[in-house]
């Protein structure tokens, strides 16, 4: 297959609402990523593009596809609208991959949007609870902020993670946005004060959980040939892992197994688990569509040959699972490699450097895409360029990860019924 | 009348209402069920897996399944206390999300705890479903109280 490689963002500032059309938010995004490519790409020149959005319900409008195709000028070129709640975003990139890799076409754009503040939150918490099991676990008063809640109580029944634990991990991702002018919110928040914050779901607090967003992010995906044009500095990313992983819809209907060893792993190092895996306190998606992405990739040691992650943290809880099913540390070890430091910005493995979806914002259709903006800039040594406000006393420069070489991002939808790695790294 | 929100840009208020005919199909035995103070699972036949809530194929296998009547009396396995909810729910709140584990039943089965403060709820507590009188077809006709 041919090599796939990233040029150019562009993403909308996200925000609790946006007044514009989404047609107009992702024209926004698309012309910011032109932009940042100095004239050197014309609109023509695009081959075919990818549509990611979520929800109808938030809309109203069915075949938005077709109408931001339209409204972006790409008609009569190919496209194709990808959907896979959470985990649109990271599927759209995988679709513009397959794309390009295939040879059906040279240069993708790979866009996606949301806008969720037509409605009421509770509408809003209404419509993405429907992408659960609508005869036997909506109705029992099952919403997403629930669902995660009963599985960060398992994890800490399985492996005695506390609250404490998934807090620091909310104040790092406040803290890491506070720097990042795209973000929704800046705010700054102490251990203590994400604990007693108001309770949506014991143990999450409002704090640990993303807010519900508007806005749009895209991304250009193209050959090396073109890649080489459009950044003749080699400033651009080659995407060298890719993976998807599923699970069961009823996150009372996940088995109890063996692990998934990763590339390289010894699966008896796993034997402390019991064959209780993943239950309902691990994704066993995140570690199939890793392993898929580090087979590809060449990595055997996620930990120290992966730069940074932007991971799906739409609750502070999932994140920490996340850090397991990646390999970033062992099952049940989360919460001490947060006390240690990992995952902060110059620690082991800074993960969301951006703010992540708490802090940032989650626009579910685009919210994959904008994890792959920052990668992107994270690799070009730009987010000190992009991220920063003077204005504002934002300096984008304090989320630079220091000669980052290669970058995660994993998009999550549901409990973890579709789970998506790509990874994207600076050319040789 | 169209309701006016606000001027630059303008924006209206929109209604929009749906109303269904939803089939259970294959598994409305288990809502029946439910009426009868029942809860019917099912097992595949090929590899023995069995399923509440129930399936007529099996999800580790593809093999078609039988039904059977699963125990009543099982342990929490893990839960929440809700304080927010989808908007459908939120005359309920507060209230106990929970799973529970049933003796011969591999998944775990979602469903309310209730006969208790939430704060007592715990991960291995006992307890035994409880059944509507009159039931409303859905999995809210059972839940779970402490034994």
């Amino acid at each position: 297959m041919r090599k796939v490689c990233v040029v150019s963002g562009g993403i909308t500032k996200f925000a609790k609402a946006n007044l514009l059309t989404q047609e107009a938010m992702v024209k926004d995004a698309v012309d910011y990523a032109l932009t940042d490519l100095d004239g050197r790409l014309d609109y023509k020149d695009i081959q075919s593009t990818i549509c990611t959005y979520f929800s109808d319900h938030f809309n109203s409008q069915l075949l938005f596809d077709s109408l931001t195709q339209d409204y972006l000028a790409m008609c009569p070129r190919p496209s194709m609208r990808i959907e896979g709640g959470g985990a649109t975003g990271g599927l759209g990139i995988r679709a513009g991959y397959m794309d390009v890799a295939s040879g059906l076409s040279d240069l993708c754009l790979v866009y996606g949007f949301e806008k969720m503040s037509e409605v009421s939150t509770a509408k809003g918490n209404e419509f993405i609870a429907l992408a659960s099991d609508t005869d036997f676990d909506y109705p029992v008063g099952g919403f997403y902020s629930g669902y995660y809640a009963t599985m960060a109580m398992r994890h800490m029944h399985e492996f005695g993670t506390t609250a404490e634990q998934f807090a620091l991990i909310a104040v790092k991702n406040y803290d890491n946005a506070f720097h990042n002018r795209w973000a929704q919110k800046h705010e700054r928040w102490t251990l203590e004060g994400v604990l007693k914050a108001p309770m949506i779901a014991t143990p999450l607090t409002r704090p640990m959980v993303c807010v519900m967003s508007d806005g749009a992010a895209c991304l250009i995906l193209c050959t090396e040939e073109w890649a080489k044009k459009l950044r003749p500095k080699g400033d651009y990313a080659v995407i060298t892992g890719v993976g998807c992983g599923t699970d069961t819809m009823r996150l009372g209907d996940r088995p109890h197994g063996d692990v998934i060893p990763l590339p390289g792993e010894d699966p008896a190092k796993y034997s402390y688990l019991k064959g209780r895996w993943p239950g309902l306190h691990c994704f066993r998606a995140a570690r199939e569509a890793a392993r898929q992405a580090y087979q590809m990739a060449g990595i055997r040691d996620p930990l120290h040959e992966i730069d940074f992650a932007e991971v799906h943290d739409a609750y502070a809880s999932s994140e920490l699972q996340t850090y397991e099913d990646l390999g970033f540390c062992l099952y049940g070890q989360g919460g001490r490699w947060v006390e240690r430091g990992g995952p902060y910005l110059g620690g082991e493995l800074p993960v969301n450097p951006s703010g992540g979806l708490i802090a940032c914002g989650h626009p579910v259709g685009a919210t994959g895409i904008m994890q792959g903006v920052f990668t992107l800039w994270q690799l070009q040594e730009a987010m000190a360029r992009h991220c920063s406000d003077p204005a504002q006393g934002i300096d984008g420069g304090k989320i630079q990860v220091a000669g980052a070489r290669r970058g995660l991002c994993h998009s999550h939808a549901g409990t973890g019924t579709y789970i998506t790695v790509n990874i994207f790294e600076r050319p040789q | 009348m169209t309701h006016v929100y606000g001027v630059r840009p303008l924006q209206v208020g929109r209604h929009y209402e749906i109303d269904y005919v939803h089939s259970y199909g294959e598994v409305s035995d288990f809502f029946l069920g439910l009426k009868d103070h029942k809860l019917m699972a099912t097992r595949c036949e090929r590899c023995g897996a069995t399923w509440l809530p129930p399936r007529r194929d099996c999800g580790r296998c593809g093999g078609k399944t039988v039904w059977f009547e699963a125990p009543q009396e099982g342990r929490v396995h893990t839960f929440s206390v809700l304080h927010f909810a989808a908007e459908a729910f939120l005359a309920d709140l507060p209230f106990v999300l929970a799973y529970v584990e049933l003796p011969g039943i591999d998944t775990v089965f979602l469903t309310r705890i209730k006969g208790c403060k939430p704060e007592e709820v715990y991960i291995g507590m006992p307890v035994r479903a409880r059944f509507r009188r009159l039931v409303d077809w859905t999995p809210n006709d059972v839940w779970f109280e402490p034994v």
